[in-house]
């Protein structure tokens, strides 16, 4: 029997994933949790309907997203990521020798336990006895730090359903309290192209321009998300994402990777123009 | 009786599977007509947007399903009669007035009743006998009446018809309505009770007591406020049976001849799950509201308040599920804060006045939106709050009134710059709304602290309302 996995990317476009079997499927508290194994994609995890992450393309997200701001902050050693629970951005993490303290707010524990039973590629994140794991809303743990972090990962899923507190304006705010004077916050960023994606971008785009200093937004390209174009916030107290690129510093640390290099790095906040303009018209506001 | 009943729901049910042929009102017949509103609205809600007719039984005259349904909510509600109400809660605080009072009836009330309660005396040219509130200076709130005070204002007006009690104020604040209630039928006094901000008491044992519980006549309670029905949808509770058929006369003065069945089933519907769940829903928005507290508290300048208020007189009880939180320790106005909330953070709150903001918690909410509320509130704090917060304390201001309310609003009158009116009768309202407490209303005196209190809400940018000219610069007084 052919079992076909689809996600709609708009009410009129679907991708479609032919898939081997289904390894689990649980209802938390919180959300829908299903891990499927596929041909092409390896592993991949669904949550409320929507992939999260498969294993052939998930190095090029979890790159981005850590690589990007830890070779722009000149001493990082203490970070946050806030979602994240398949492991992957900890993975990242944990090759870096100069932090100190990871430190994971992921609100379902039952992520993490499945992704530790199914995702061993991304699960082995959180073997670094640097990464803790506290399992609480995201918004609650943050408002009560001040300047407790160097560097912010939020790592969300999509601004319906448990991360919509992850997209706003008092979020934001709070992580701009949490931060140290020259921290970075990172944010998934969802995509410019499909209509209503885009207007989850530029608001959270809004939102974070007002909150920083520094707010600009880079792109990667990601088969299996909706129009695999896909984009990430930057936003700062002090840093420029290239102007304080740390280049050489960063090569120098030999960390291997498959999607990120330094050159990529400058190569990402050069946006298409229907990017820029979306962007433009929420600045101005 | 079976609270799993829900007669008006299941009539509607019915009626919708009988494919009736629509020739009668309303024109859009079943939403074919209006296919705008339709798609808007859905197909499901256009089909039960129906007329009275034989199945489903006749507001102004129930004999069958609206009369069950009623039944079931006194029954639910500890009341000898309920009635559905589908012009607001204004129209059932209205109608439990016109019930006992008539041209020249006097009713002792506190000044801080919503201006339902007042539009009343216009109409029926009843006398207000005004209870001074008690309020709390630090906070700057109205709060409920002292029991002394009543005695008082019983032993001058031993020929009022009734009391006003409002069970709770929109702050959540309750007077000792159980014995005022004694003191009132002591003396031959009817007991009105508005329950606007007070459904919510009926179901849960650890609130405070209902109107009904503590023997009071009449109560007008908004289930769309905290039980979830329909906005518009509330209901009337007498706690006598007998009084039944004068109060149907009353409310068939004024009440529509098309009640919405929208509204009507919503009634019914909510009461089913109040009754059958309510006591475990209220624990929870308790729950909520009190782990709210602690939160917006720790923040630091904000003071969320709550049952450490209770006194044993004016505020003799306290509805934790009202998420009153007092802004003056940041410097800001409880408006600021409140459109501050909207403006920055797509928060809406119930109201904001001088001191202190309003958040409404009910059936619906959760601790997500909870979170977004407290992480916002931390944020004013960081990027709004003043150093020096020069606020005029609200005090309560005694009413002068000079003439009754309908004898004023019918008066020859002239429109005045407000600071031209002092010394003069006002013959119309000036009002914050929300919470719609008249801070003039017809036949009082415009006093310099009036108008003071009136220029500072409009500087710190509160919604005035009720008075002719819409910026409230100018009043119309009698002469």
């Amino acid at each position: 029997m052919p079992l076909w996995y689809s996600e709609l990317h708009t009410k009129n476009v679907k991708l479609s994933i032919k898939v081997d079997r289904q390894l689990c499927s649980y209802q938390s508290p919180f959300q829908r949790i299903e891990i499927f194994d596929s041909v092409d994609y390896g592993r991949f995890l669904s949550i409320d309907g929507y992939i999260m992450l498969t294993e052939r393309d998930e190095f090029i997200y979890h790159e981005m997203i850590t690589h990007v701001p830890m070779a722009v902050h000149p001493k990082p050693k203490r970070v946050l990521v806030i979602g994240a629970g398949d492991g992957g951005t900890v993975r990242e993490l944990s090759r870096y020798s100069c932090l100190e303290q990871i430190d994971v707010i992921e609100i379902d524990k039952a992520v993490v336990d499945l992704c530790k039973e199914h995702l061993p590629q991304t699960a082995c994140g959180f073997n670094d006895p640097r990464v803790k794991v506290y399992y609480q809303d995201g918004m609650k743990y943050i408002r009560k730090l001040e300047a407790e972090y160097d560097i912010i990962i939020v790592d969300s899923t999509d601004p319906f359903g448990p991360s919509e507190g992850l997209f706003t304006k008092e979020f934001y705010g709070n992580c701009y309290k949490a931060l140290a004077d020259d921290g970075i916050m990172v944010n998934q960023h969802e995509s410019p192209f499909y209509p209503d994606d885009a207007i989850a971008m530029q608001r959270a785009h809004q939102r974070i321009v007002s909150s920083f200093e520094t707010a600009r937004v880079y792109q990667a390209h990601i088969p299996s998300y909706p129009s695999g174009h896909w984009l990430f916030g930057f936003a700062s107290k002090k840093y420029h994402p290239v102007n304080d690129l740390r280049a050489d510093e960063w090569n120098s640390l030999g960390i291997t990777t498959k999607y990120y290099n330094t050159n990529l790095h400058r190569g990402a906040f050069c946006l298409p123009n229907y990017v820029e303009e979306l962007l433009k018209n929420v600045e101005q506001k | 009786m079976d609270q799993n009943n829900a007669p008006i729901l299941e009539a509607l049910k019915k009626f919708k599977h009988s494919r009736v042929v629509p020739f009668d009102v309303p024109g859009h017949k079943r939403g074919l007509g209006n296919k705008e509103l339709t798609d808007f609205l859905g197909k499901q809600c256009l089909a039960v947007d129906v007329n009275s007719m034989k199945p489903l039984d006749n507001l102004c005259h129930p004999i069958s399903v609206i009369k069950e349904a009623e039944q079931l909510a006194a029954d639910a509600f500890g009341a000898g009669q309920a009635f559905f109400i589908v012009n607001g809660t204004s129209a059932a605080v209205q109608n439990m007035i016109f019930a006992v009072a008539k041209r020249g009836d006097k009713i002792i009330l506190p000044r801080n009743v919503h201006r339902s309660v007042i539009n009343a005396l216009i109409l029926c040219g009843a006398v207000p006998v005004y209870i001074n509130p008690q309020t709390n200076a630090r906070l700057g709130i109205s709060l409920g009446m002292s029991v002394i005070d009543i005695e008082h204002a019983i032993k001058e007006n031993p020929d009022a018809k009734a009391i006003l009690i409002n069970n709770p104020t929109y702050y959540g604040i309750c007077s000792n309505i159980a014995k005022i209630t004694k003191l009132a039928h002591a003396h031959g006094m009817k007991v009105l009770a508005d329950e606007a901000h007070g459904t919510h008491f009926y179901f849960n044992d650890s609130l405070p007591i209902s109107a009904m519980a503590a023997g009071a006549d009449i109560a007008a309670v908004s289930l769309h406020k905290s039980g979830g029905s329909l906005t518009q949808s509330s209901m009337l509770l007498c706690k006598d049976k007998a009084l039944e058929a004068h109060m149907r006369q009353i409310i068939n003065l004024t009440q529509t001849t098309s009640a919405s069945y929208l509204l009507l089933s919503s009634l019914d519907i909510s009461r089913k799950n109040l009754s059958l769940n309510g006591a475990e829903l209220f624990d929870g928005v308790i729950t909520m509201a009190n782990y709210a507290r602690d939160e917006i508290n720790a923040i630091g300048d904000y003071y969320a308040f709550s049952r450490e208020l209770i006194d044993g007189d004016s505020v003799f009880n306290f509805d934790e599920t009202k998420l009153s939180v007092n802004t003056l320790g940041l410097g800001l106005a409880g408006i600021e804060v409140y459109n501050l909330l909207r403006d920055e953070y797509d928060i809406q709150i119930e109201f904001g006045d001088i001191g202190n903001f309003l958040a409404y918690l009910s059936v619906g909410d959760n601790y997500k939106n909870i979170e977004r509320l407290i992480g916002a509130l931390a944020e004013i704090k960081r990027l709004y709050k003043h150093k020096c917060g020069e606020h005029i304390p609200s005090e309560y201001i005694t009413p002068i009134v000079r003439m009754s309310p309908q004898d004023a609003f019918y008066s020859e009158s002239s429109s005045v710059e407000l600071s031209a009116a002092i010394g003069k009768i006002c013959t119309e309202f000036v009002m914050c709304y929300p919470p719609g407490i008249p801070i003039l209303a017809p036949g009082e005196e415009v006093t310099r602290d009036v108008v003071d209190y009136i220029s500072y809400a409009k500087e710190k940018g509160c919604s005035l309302t009720g008075c002719e000219d819409m910026s409230v610069s100018r009043v119309r007084v009698v002469g």
